[in-house]
């Protein structure tokens, strides 16, 4: 499972460019920060593959493996 | 299966970096390699001048400013009075290759043991983008409009190459952060130059492709792949020198 911390964030889009199971999508609304920042939008299909926190300049992705 | 906490040595808030510069992504491997090899408490950062300094803001451990291009003289000094703290520099491009080509070299031949993090974004990031010594052949800069031409400023200078053919340096590597293999690549390259470091062997040199989005003036995935078709096709990725070998 991801969590994305919204006030790190930048908005960049590496999260979503990277993510190989597509499922990260910039969201609709801004940050406090005034930047519009990735949602999940299949947590389900979420592999726990880390490769959305190696990419983020912002250390704003935090990653907890998923069980079994 | 992976998992990934934010390391210890980032303070809790955003970088002083703009969207996307691969500054930040440098100075969290960094980061990332100290709290795996857990030196957070000994590490000392040598901060340089350009935005590359700007990881000071989010850096919590150690640090010290040096005078633009001065950073291995610096810390020279603090390793040598303090020779089991974990020593490193971080440095642009501008700062490392231009006004600092001098003091790098020099430190490099004498094989002075500490680690150098050489961010090469190909511009100078915070004076607004005005043209470095490793800017391409061709690439637009404020100084060369038209693109960078060989006749009357040079080839792009290739810092890997030319410290890997000194004596006394241990490791010399490059990697480019625009893609996942050469993000990994690069978390266990800095985390052997520190390893080299910590066992006394020496001179460790590390360079990341980076990029300057706001200069280059292009969006932060436009500048991944120019990186892909630019920049790293002249400076080509991989180990330029491991007098140590083993495995990376
Ligand atoms: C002695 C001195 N000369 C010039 C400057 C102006 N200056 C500040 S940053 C910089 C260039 C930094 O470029 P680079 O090292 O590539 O770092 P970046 O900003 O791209 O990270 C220059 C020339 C200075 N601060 N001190
Ligand atoms: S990589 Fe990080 S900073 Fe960039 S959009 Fe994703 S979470 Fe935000
Ligand atoms: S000006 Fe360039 S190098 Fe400096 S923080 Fe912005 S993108 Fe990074």
């Amino acid at each position: 499972m991801i969590t994305i911390n919204e006030l790190y964030c930048k908005g960049c889009g590496y999260c979503i460019k990277f993510c190989p199971r597509h499922i990260l999508e910039m969201g609709k609304e801004r940050s406090q920060k005034g930047h519009f920042y990735p949602v999940n939008i299949n947590e389900e299909a979420c592999t726990s593959c880390a490769i959305c926190a190696l990419m983020c300049p912002e250390a704003a992705i935090e990653v907890t493996a998923k069980e079994g | 299966m992976p998992s990934y906490k934010r390391p210890g040595a980032l303070l809790p808030m955003s970088t002083g970096y703009c969207p996307g510069c691969l500054h930040g992504l440098a100075t969290r491997l960094v980061a990332d390699a100290i709290e795996e090899l857990n030196q957070q408490k000994n590490a000392i950062n040598v901060v340089s001048v350009g935005c590359s300094a700007l990881n000071l803001y989010s850096w919590c451990g150690d640090d010290i400013g040096a005078a633009h291009g001065r950073a291995p003289a610096v810390a020279t000094g603090i390793k040598r009075c303090l020779p089991d703290r974990l020593v490193f520099t971080y440095q642009g491009d501008g700062d490392l290759a231009a006004i600092g080509l001098a003091e790098i070299m020099s430190a490099a031949n004498r094989g002075e043991n500490f680690t150098v993090i050489f961010a090469n974004n190909q511009t100078y990031g915070m004076t607004g983008g005005q043209m470095a010594p490793t800017t391409l052949v061709g690439q637009k800069s404020t100084t060369t409009p038209y693109g960078r031409d060989p006749v009357t400023t040079g080839y792009p200078l290739k810092m890997c190459e030319l410290i890997s053919v000194l004596e006394a340096p241990v490791f010399v590597a490059r990697y480019a952060l625009n893609s996942p293999k050469g993000v990994m690549d690069a978390k266990k390259g800095i985390k052997k130059a520190f390893e080299l470091q910590l066992a006394g062997k020496g001179f460790t040199f590390v360079e990341l492709l980076t990029n300057c989005p706001t200069n280059w003036g292009m969006s932060p995935l436009a500048t991944l792949d120019y990186m892909n078709t630019n920049t790293v096709p002249y400076f080509v990725p991989g180990v330029y020198k491991d007098k140590e070998g083993g495995k990376q």
